[in-house]
């Protein structure tokens, strides 16, 4: 029974994180510990697909007799949950065998080692949890351990503002679920998901548990502007860590928000699409705005994990509103694309989390300006981090485009939708979308180019040398998906045929049987795409053109100095720099997203002194809500701090008077 | 037998825009030289450039990695796949189904994120000046594109480039909306193909260059397979345009030899007068500073977005 197992897995990992207190300190406990979880995960992962594809639709419900004495704690593992646990222990899998290697470097593995086994079990319990007390419980067990895992170099300040920021919003995401399912769960206290599933809302309540959800599952997916959180906290943890937070924990809160919205609270309203389509396209373009900005490459792939998360919720909103006005059939459509965007961004983030990882190890360094050329140092990891590169800005035939396809096509279907406000908030946020798909390849030209290509830009970088085997296995393995799933996309969009089923209640029709594997989301006549072929022509033409080239043209090759119109400068100061390279962007785009401001200071003829170029980029989300929330409640917290020194006769007093007004207002409520 | 007989057209194709790639920029500069008055040079010459330059030896610098070697076939078979994919003398064509126009401008996408990448290797200014300012660019250009897309979905009821060139056929009419994507997909494609008002294509040694400054530091075969690339670019967006507006002529799937014979006179003469057009506006107006380019490919941008809005409210317009 695959719920059984996957729990027994989870045991398996709370057992390590036990032994990890155990035998810290040992010489080879990094490598056991990783190697135990890695088991584990292939393990949940066997498990979970096999569930996904031979489950029946109605999987049988587990229950243990431990949590709330009258309800107990339910499991059960559902064609949704099966496919985000796939998703959780792949990702899990790679980022252990990943840390096999790269956890040799961690110089306080003792900070790491416990709470790492700890947090993927919390995320597996949170995709089982059949019940919201065992749900909530999870997912806190979730967020705190991997805030401990982000609080693990906490000498540096940095980190430990990143940590405290995250504890907050995390709170506040618990607490904003916790709310949401107590609305859900009604005044009897149904905390068991299949009875809230059938219970009969009051009109209002729905849209009330929407926001809520949006708030606190958003918050920990990094929606805009709960967003501020995310490029802290991912980067500041240990990077395979940074891999499993970005690549993997932002698809548990995905799955919160499908589980609640899609499943849990029945049939949709029109206008919550709106939400949360508007609330997807806004940081879709915020984040990837954001990540050609960063200088860290570790940051720059939190913000593009915020860019992708907004795809993702992009294509839960199409789906909510066509769910909303009976389209199945393209509900189904929108919500496969969303899912599989989901899947293909937990490949490619974790590859470019661990190639990061590399160059961070190898080098020292997460400021793209300090490195370069370091294709010519790590030769395998440059072509690996390429490779995840052209996955995530969306080109073909690699798995990015397909899913942003889907989503394209789902955006077309959707002139058919009878209300106006979606009918002129669509094309607005279809051109969102490109418009992100587009940055989001200016943003890795940048991070690749300014990091791996060039001449390098310090001591540092010069001499990096080639990552271990293991992180380039899982990189490796990572980079394999990612082209699988870009030129067989028709198997796994059927391996999603059951989730869509039962989440919108029609699934996209079979691709397997479609000649040459392409893929058809309606009808042949209306669109179509084969990434095998495109793969298959591109690399014919390819041998082609060298085969015809190497033929007939000189084959001689001379190596001498860069040309450069004649003037090459030997400093590689003078090349260009990351600032530089996002200048013509920013200019375009900033002033609008950042409100941003150049400076110049030039010095007037005869004065020695070098000109200077500041650049002020603001967050706006941080000026607008957190800075305004955070001052409210330093002034309120400030006037209250004189209740601490008052005398027993006035604690007392006041005891009193807040009594009788909580009994007077229960007393007026019924 | 049937396969073979299907995969012939495509295969004709694949090998007729390889072959009208070079004529075509050889012409637009007969033209453009005769335009100005000047004698210019013969429509062969870019044959002959090509010929030359893959006779000589690549200088590489001295720190060019494995990607700038690779990057120039990288960047011609995108391309060429890409070209190959829009109809160009027919419809219907054996592989047509493999990528739609969302497909054809991503993998168009595909050859830019290498030329990009290219740009950077050998780290001197004039490559990463032009990189970026590709870059940017591409970030208004591709949605414009994607926007056109849209709006010719929507009429159309496809993106399949095929199905998009029968409809405009038996469904001809003026329409707002398309007049719209026609003037959004000019600009898109005056600045895809780096030429003025964007780019200047006969430019050299300019702090203004953009395509030329990332191509800087090739020579010999390489060299010659990215002009190649940039040529077929060319082709492309002219068969492009010609396909979906001027749809005239275009042989329907398993026509008759005489039908693929009127397709292709018609395709030539497609090239010929977009060509000319072309260079027409090319001679008729003055290249913009690079930071005006942003707002001249906005106007692309929300040109489409309008006339896709427009058949979000109703399909008559």
């Amino acid at each position: 029974m695959p719920v059984a197992i996957v729990l027994a897995s989870v045991a398996a990992l709370l057992a390590t994180a036990v032994l990890a207190v155990a035998i810290q300190g040992r010489r080879s406990a990094s490598r056991l510990i990783y190697l135990i979880c890695l088991g584990a995960c292939v393990i949940g992962l066997a498990a979970a697909s096999y569930q996904l594809v031979h489950g029946t639709p109605t999987a049988p419900e587990l229950h243990l007799p431990i949590g709330l004495p009258w309800i107990g704690a339910h499991f059960r593992m559902d064609a949704l949950g099966a496919l985000f646990l796939c998703i959780i222990n792949l990702g899990g899998a790679a980022a252990s065998l990943f840390a096999v290697g790269y956890g040799q470097h961690e110089t306080l593995s003792g900070r790491v080692l416990p709470f790492y086994p700890a947090f993927l079990a919390g995320m597996n319990v949170v995709l089982l949890a059949a019940d919201a007390f065992s749900f909530l419980v999870a997912w806190e067990f979730m967020s705190l351990s991997s805030w401990a895992l982000v609080m693990a170099h906490h000498q540096d300040p940095e980190n430990r503002r990143a940590g405290y920021v995250y504890i907050i919003m995390a709170s506040f995401g618990t607490l904003a679920l916790l709310l949401a399912f107590g609305l859900l769960a009604g005044p009897d206290g149904n905390y068991a998901f299949a009875t809230m599933r059938g219970a009969p809302h009051v009109q209002w309540l729905p849209s009330l548990v929407l926001i809520l959800v949006l708030l606190g599952a958003g918050s920990k997916a990094g929606l805009a502007p709960l967003h501020v959180w995310l490029p802290l906290a991912h980067p500041a943890a240990p990077s395979h860590v940074s891999a499993l937070m970005s690549g993997v924990m932002t698809k548990v809160a995905v799955y919160g928000f499908i589980r609640i919205v899609f499943d849990l609270m029945g049939s949709p309203v029109w206008w919550w699409s709106t939400i949360v389509l508007g609330i997807g396209a806004v940081t879709a373009a915020l984040g990837v705005l954001s990540a050609v900005m960063q200088r860290d490459l570790k940051r720059l792939l939190a913000f593009s994990t915020i860019e992708n998360i907004g795809i993702v919720f992009i294509g839960l909103g199409l789906a909510l509103a066509f769910k909303a006005n009976g389209m199945h059939f393209a509900s189904a459509l929108a919500f496969t694309a969303a899912l599989l965007h989901a899947l293909n961004h937990s490949f490619f983030k974790s590859l470019l989390f661990f190639g990061a990882g590399s160059v961070l190890s190898a080098t020292g360094e997460r400021d793209i300006e300090k490195l370069g050329a370091l294709i010519q140092t790590m030769p395998q990891t440059a072509f690996l981090f390429l490779g995840g590169c052209m996955a995530i800005s969306a080109l073909p035939p690699l798995n990015g485009f397909v899913s942003e396809w889907l989503i394209f096509q789902a955006i077309l279907v959707s002139p058919d939708l009878p209300q106006w406000g979606l009918k002129l908030m669509v094309p607005a946020v279809g051109a969102l979308l490109a418009l992100s798909a587009a940055l989001s390849g200016a943003c890795f030209v940048r991070a690749f180019g300014i990091a791996f290509l060039g001449r390098p830009r310090s001591p540092a970088a010069k001499a990096a040398v080639e990552t271990d085997v293991f992180s380039r296995a899982a990189m490796g393995t990572l980079l394999a998906l990612c082209v699988l799933a870009g030129i067989l996309p028709g198997l796994v969009i059927d391996s999603m045929a059951p989730v869509a089923l039962g989440m919108v209640g029609q699934s996209m029709p079979a691709q397997t049987g479609i000649p040459w594997l392409s893929i058809v989301p309606v009808a042949e006549s209306r669109s179509s795409y084969n990434g095998l072929l495109v793969f298959v022509f591109i690399t014919i033409s390819t041998l082609v053109a060298i085969e015809v080239i190497h033929r007939f043209a000189s084959r001689a090759v001379r190596r001498g100095p860069a040309w450069d119109c004649g003037f090459p400068d030997p400093s590689p100061a003078t090349q260009y720099t990351a600032d530089s390279f996002a200048q013509p962007i920013r200019r375009v785009f900033g002033p609008a997203a950042f409100a941003a401001r150049e400076r110049v200071d030039m010095p007037p003829p005869g004065d020695a002194r070098p000109a200077r170029l500041s650049v002020a980029l603001r967050d706006l989300a941080w000026d607008a809500i957190y800075a305004p929330v955070g001052d409210v409640i330093i002034i309120l917290s400030e006037k209250l701090n004189h209740l601490q020194f008052l005398t027993i006769r006035k604690y007392l007093s006041l005891v009193f008077v807040v009594l009788v007004a909580l009994l007077l207002t229960l007393s007026l409520w019924n | 037998m049937d396969l073979i007989l299907e995969l012939i057209p495509q295969g004709a194709q694949m090998i007729l825009v390889l072959a009208l790639a070079p004529l075509l920029l050889g012409y637009t500069r007969k033209v453009k030289a005769r335009l100005l008055r000047r004698r210019g040079p013969p429509l062969l010459q870019p044959y002959r450039d090509l010929l030359r330059l893959i006779r000589k030896e690549a200088v590489l610098a001295e720190n060019a990695s494995w990607l700038f070697r690779s990057g120039p076939y990288m960047i011609f078979s995108a391309t060429w796949v890409a070209a190959a994919l829009v109809p160009t003398f027919a419809t219907g064509l054996y592989a047509s189904w493999t990528a739609d126009l969302i497909a054809i401008a991503a993998l168009l996408g595909s050859a830019r994120f290498f030329l990009g990448l290219v740009g950077m290797d050998i780290g001197t200014s004039f490559g990463g000046i032009g990189s970026s300012r590709e870059m940017m660019f591409a970030s208004l250009a591709e949605p414009a594109m994607i926007m056109i897309a849209f709006t010719l979905a929507l009429l159309a009821g496809s993106t399949q480039l095929s199905y998009i060139a029968q409809f405009m056929l038996t469904h001809s009419s003026l329409r707002v909306s398309l007049g719209l994507a026609l003037a959004a997909l000019v600009i898109v494609a005056l600045a895809e193909n780096a030429r003025i008002p964007v780019d200047n294509p006969a430019t050299h040694l300019e702090l203004t260059m953009v395509h030329e400054a990332m191509v800087l530091e090739y020579s010999g075969r390489h060299l010659a397979v990215l002009e190649f690339a940039a040529a077929l670019k060319l082709l492309l967006y002219l068969s492009l345009i010609g396909c979906i507006f001027v749809p005239w002529g275009l042989a329907p799937a398993g026509s008759s030899l005489t039908g693929y014979a009127v397709g292709l006179a018609t395709y030539v003469g497609k090239l010929a007068v977009g060509g000319f057009l072309l260079v027409l506006l090319e001679t008729s107006i003055a290249k913009m500073r690079v930071f005006r380019v942003p707002d001249f490919l906005g106007i692309a941008l929300m040109l489409g977005l309008l006339a896709m809005l427009l058949l979000f409210v109703s399909r008559s317009f």
